[in-house]
C-alpha cells in the first residue's frame, strides 16, 4: 500500500554556500505556516532543517532535501553526496565536532547539529557512506 | 518588556525596525553567539542577544521565532544581512556595550532567560 503524501516540496542545498544558508529552511517554514501547521511543530521542523541545511553547506557537496506533509506527520528526507561520517556514533555525541573557524565565525560547527536534529524528532535515522554521502530522515509527529 | 524600553535602557540604536519598537513586546532574552545553542534552547519570543552579525543570526531568528536581535559590542551587519532582516520583519539594535553588560541591564529591570520548556 502506497503511504498517502498530502504535500511534498523538494530542494536543493549547494555545499560552502553560506550565504543562503538558511533560505531552505525559511521557504519550508512558510509553507508550514500556509498549511496551517501547528507552531510548536513548525518551529521543531524549522530547528532541524536549519542545522541539516547548515551541515550540508559544511560538510556535503549537494544534497536535495525532501519535505513531505502526511496525514500525521511531516517528514524530511534529506540525501547529500559528499564525505559522509566514517563514525556515527561521535558524530551524534554533543560537542564532538570536525568544524573549521570559517563554520565557527557562522555560529556553527560546535558539534550540536545532529544531536538538535534528533532532539526536535519523534523519528530520527541516519545512514553515511565515506566518500559517498549522508542520507537523514526525520519525523515530527502532528498532534 | 516593549523593544523600545529596551533601547531606551541600553541606549542602542536601531539598525531598523523603529517602526516596531512599540508594538513587539520581548518577554525573555537568550544571549549567545554560537546559533546551535540559540536553536538547541531558546524559547520562542526572546530577544535575541548575540555578537554574530552574519546571515545566520538571521535565519536563527527566523527560524526559532526570535521576534528581534541586538547586537553588542557596537557590531552592525552588512547591507545583504539587513535587508534578510527587513524581509523577515526582524527588527536590528546594536549597543556599544558588552554581552555582560547588557544582559545585566536587561535583567536588572526584570528581563529574565527565555529557555526552551521554562
Amino acid at each position: 500500500m502506497s503511504e498517502e503524501v498530502l504535500y511534498s516540496e523538494k530542494f536543493t542545498i549547494r555545499g560552502n554556500d553560506y550565504e543562503r544558508g538558511g533560505e531552505v529552511a525559511a521557504r519550508i517554514k512558510s509553507v508550514m505556516k500556509e498549511l496551517g501547521i501547528a507552531p510548536d511543530i513548525t518551529r521543531r521542523l524549522a530547528i532541524a532543517n536549519f542545522e541539516a541545511e547548515m551541515n550540508v553547506i559544511m560538510y556535503a557537496d549537494e544534497a536535495v532535501l525532501e519535505f513531505s506533509v502526511l496525514p500525521e506527520a511531516v517528514r524530511v528526507v534529506l540525501e547529500d553526496r559528499g564525505q559522509g561520517i566514517p563514525n556515527i556514533e561521535l558524530a551524534m555525541q554533543e560537542g564532538w565536532s570536525t568544524a573549521t573557524p570559517e563554520m565557527r565565525r557562522r555560529g556553527f560547527g560546535a558539534g550540536l547539529g545532529l544531536p538538535n536534529i534528533k532532539r526536535n524528532s519523534d523519528e530520527f535515522a541516519i545512514e553515511s557512506a565515506v566518500g559517498v554521502g549522508t542520507t537523514l530522515r526525520y519525523l515530527i509527529r502532528l498532534g | 518588556m516593549l523593544l523600545r524600553e529596551v533601547v531606551d535602557l541600553i541606549q542602542a540604536q536601531v539598525i531598523w525596525g523603529a517602526e516596531l519598537l512599540d508594538t513587539l513586546r520581548v518577554p525573555a532574552c537568550f544571549a549567545a553567539d554560537l546559533m546551535s545553542e540559540v536553536l538547541a534552547f531558546s524559547a520562542p519570543d526572546a530577544l535575541l542577544i548575540t555578537g554574530l552579525t552574519s546571515v545566520q543570526s538571521i535565519q536563527t531568528a527566523n527560524v526559532a521565532d526570535l521576534p528581534a536581535i541586538l547586537f553588542v559590542n557596537d557590531k552592525k551587519p552588512g547591507p545583504q544581512v539587513m535587508e534578510l532582516a527587513r524581509e523577515r520583519g526582524i527588527p536590528l539594535l546594536t549597543t556599544h556595550l558588552t554581552m555582560f553588560a547588557a544582559c545585566g541591564l536587561l535583567y536588572e529591570k526584570g528581563l529574565r532567560p527565555g529557555l526552551k520548556g521554562k
